[in-house]
């Protein structure tokens, strides 16, 4: 039985389409990378699967609970994000907190653990992510990717089911992606559940097992990664793969 | 100024000042701190688009805004008695300031909430935190740092603006320098003399005011 299953997400801005019936499985220990263009609504479907956004159909298994992604009381969504991570593109640390309780604030406020074991923890998250040195920095003070570290300890924190990633490493300078991914791919080898939207083929290509191709709201192809680069299906596909090589070729 | 100009204004000082302590500061500080649970309230009821209630907070912040406070104090001190209401002169008047100001800061709290980026309210939500608890120890202390001068002026604004409770009886530091200034005929002398202590009580303010933003300003400023 895969551990998230999801099924006929449809979603509308208005009167513009963003998702149009995508179906999902993951199983655990899973790295699923999610490929598409701009505006294909890959950022939209990881947030209706944490109710950052509410879908106007679709269903969802997790963990064996079952969801309804177009209608749920503030209680169920609740405990859905307890049993998740999310990782934002432009990192959303907590502004006045320290990188330290950043981390903690998810355990203490949020989940009752007492202080001390809360940020025992959370030295050992920033400790995982090479911040260990930094605990007690505001965001303002630390640079894009150690932002970003600091984000992926916060997800961490809780030892969720799962992860999600939205374009984890877009919004930085070339030269600070790297300590990002790195931490990414030390993740997934230890056997983390994630969801990685991205555009970083090498990440796709080398980490993930499973890639996802959206356009238009739909799944586009799907297969695992070796199959997904080395013998594309669709001639959409081999488009957009011959095109995200020219770009990162140049 | 002569000799006896002079002695009516050291012997009166005190007897100017000595209220300022009991009434006026008081008055302030006890308005205030209403107001501003009073607009933290409002504002977030504005924020979180809550029907009904949200219709309730724009209605109260439109009649308290398109009136004027020394109405307000007229209306509550001499008019709810006609209606078998009394209020004692301080309480009334207490009422009257924390219902108005809190007005005033409620609009300032409810730009400085909106000024939060959307971000950091879904960051709160994904990391297990409820709406409230997010509100609370993210979105608030923010904005409450937004806020910092806009309230800050809201206050130093209250303590001029308590003279005005003078017209109902509340024996604060003008209502004091009046009656000495029927007594004395030095009115002129007097009246400056009061306008120097409200500029003092103020001048500390200020001066407080600079060092909490020196304070707020000193860590995690946002980039
Ligand atoms: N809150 C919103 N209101 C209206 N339209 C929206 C909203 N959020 C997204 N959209 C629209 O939905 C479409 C899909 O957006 P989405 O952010 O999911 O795309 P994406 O695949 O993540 O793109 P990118 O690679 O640029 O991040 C876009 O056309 C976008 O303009
Ligand atoms: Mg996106």
């Amino acid at each position: 039985m895969a551990m998230l299953e999801i099924r006929g997400i449809r979603k509308k801005f208005d009167t513009l389409d963003v998702l149009n019936g995508v179906d999902l499985s993951v199983e655990r220990g899973d790295v699923v990378a999610i490929l598409g263009p701009s505006g294909s609504g890959k950022t939209t479907l990881l947030r209706c699967i944490n109710y950052l956004e509410t879908a106007d159909e679709g269903e969802m298994i997790f963990d064996n609970e079952s969801y309804d992604l177009a209608n749920a009381s503030a209680q169920k969504m609740m405990e859905l994000r307890k049993k998740t991570g999310f990782v934002f593109q432009n990192y959303n640390l907590f502004f006045n907190k320290t990188a330290l309780q950043n981390v903690t604030i998810g355990l203490t406020v949020g989940r009752k653990i007492p202080k001390e074991e809360a940020e025992e923890t959370g030295r050992k998250m920033l400790e995982k992510v090479g911040m260990g040195d930094r605990c007690d920095y505001y965001p303002s003070q630390l640079s894009g990717g150690q932002q970003q570290r600091v984000a992926i300890a916060r997800a961490l924190a809780s030892n969720p089911e799962i992860i999600y990633f939205d374009e984890p490493t877009s919004a930085l300078d070339p030269e600070l992606i790297g300590e990002v991914l790195a931490v990414m791919r030390q993740l997934a080898k230890e056997g983390r559940t994630m969801i990685v939207v991205t555009h970083e083929m090498s990440f796709a290509r080398d980490v993930s097992n499973k890639v996802i191709f959206m356009e238009n709201g739909v799944i586009v192809e799907q297969g695992s990664s070796a199959e997904f680069f080395e013998h594309p299906k669709k001639e959409r596909t081999r488009e957009f793969l011959r095109m995200e090589d020219n770009r990162t070729g140049e | 100024m002569n000799q006896q100009v002079w002695d009516i204004l050291v012997d009166s000082f005190m007897k100017i000042l000595i209220p300022g302590f009991t009434m006026t500061i008081p008055l302030t500080v006890i308005s205030f701190a209403l107001a501003l649970i009073i607009a933290v309230i409002t504002a977030m009821i504005q924020y979180a688009d809550i029907p009904v209630l949200k219709q309730i907070a724009r209605f109260y912040i439109w009649i308290i805004r398109g009136t004027p406070v020394l109405v307000q104090l007229y209306v509550v001190f001499f008019g709810l008695p006609s209606i078998g209401i009394m209020i004692d002169a301080f309480p009334s008047a207490v009422m009257v300031f924390a219902l108005n100001e809190g007005a005033y800061c409620a609009e300032t709290m409810r730009s400085a909430l909106e000024s939060v980026p959307a971000g950091q309210m879904e960051a709160g939500l994904c990391s297990g935190l409820s709406w409230f608890q997010t509100m609370w120890h993210i979105i608030l202390p923010q904005a409450f740092r937004t806020a910092f001068p806009p309230l800050s002026n809201s206050l130093i604004g209250l303590v001029k603006e308590t003279s005005l409770a003078s017209n109902i009886t509340v024996t604060e530091m003008f209502m004091v320098t009046q009656r000495i200034a029927g007594r004395t005929y030095k009115a002129f002398w007097l009246y400056l003399e009061v306008a120097l202590i409200y500029l003092i009580f103020s001048t500390v303010l200020t001066w407080l005011q600079r060092r909490g933003e020196d304070r707020l300003n000193s860590y995690g400023v946002r980039r």
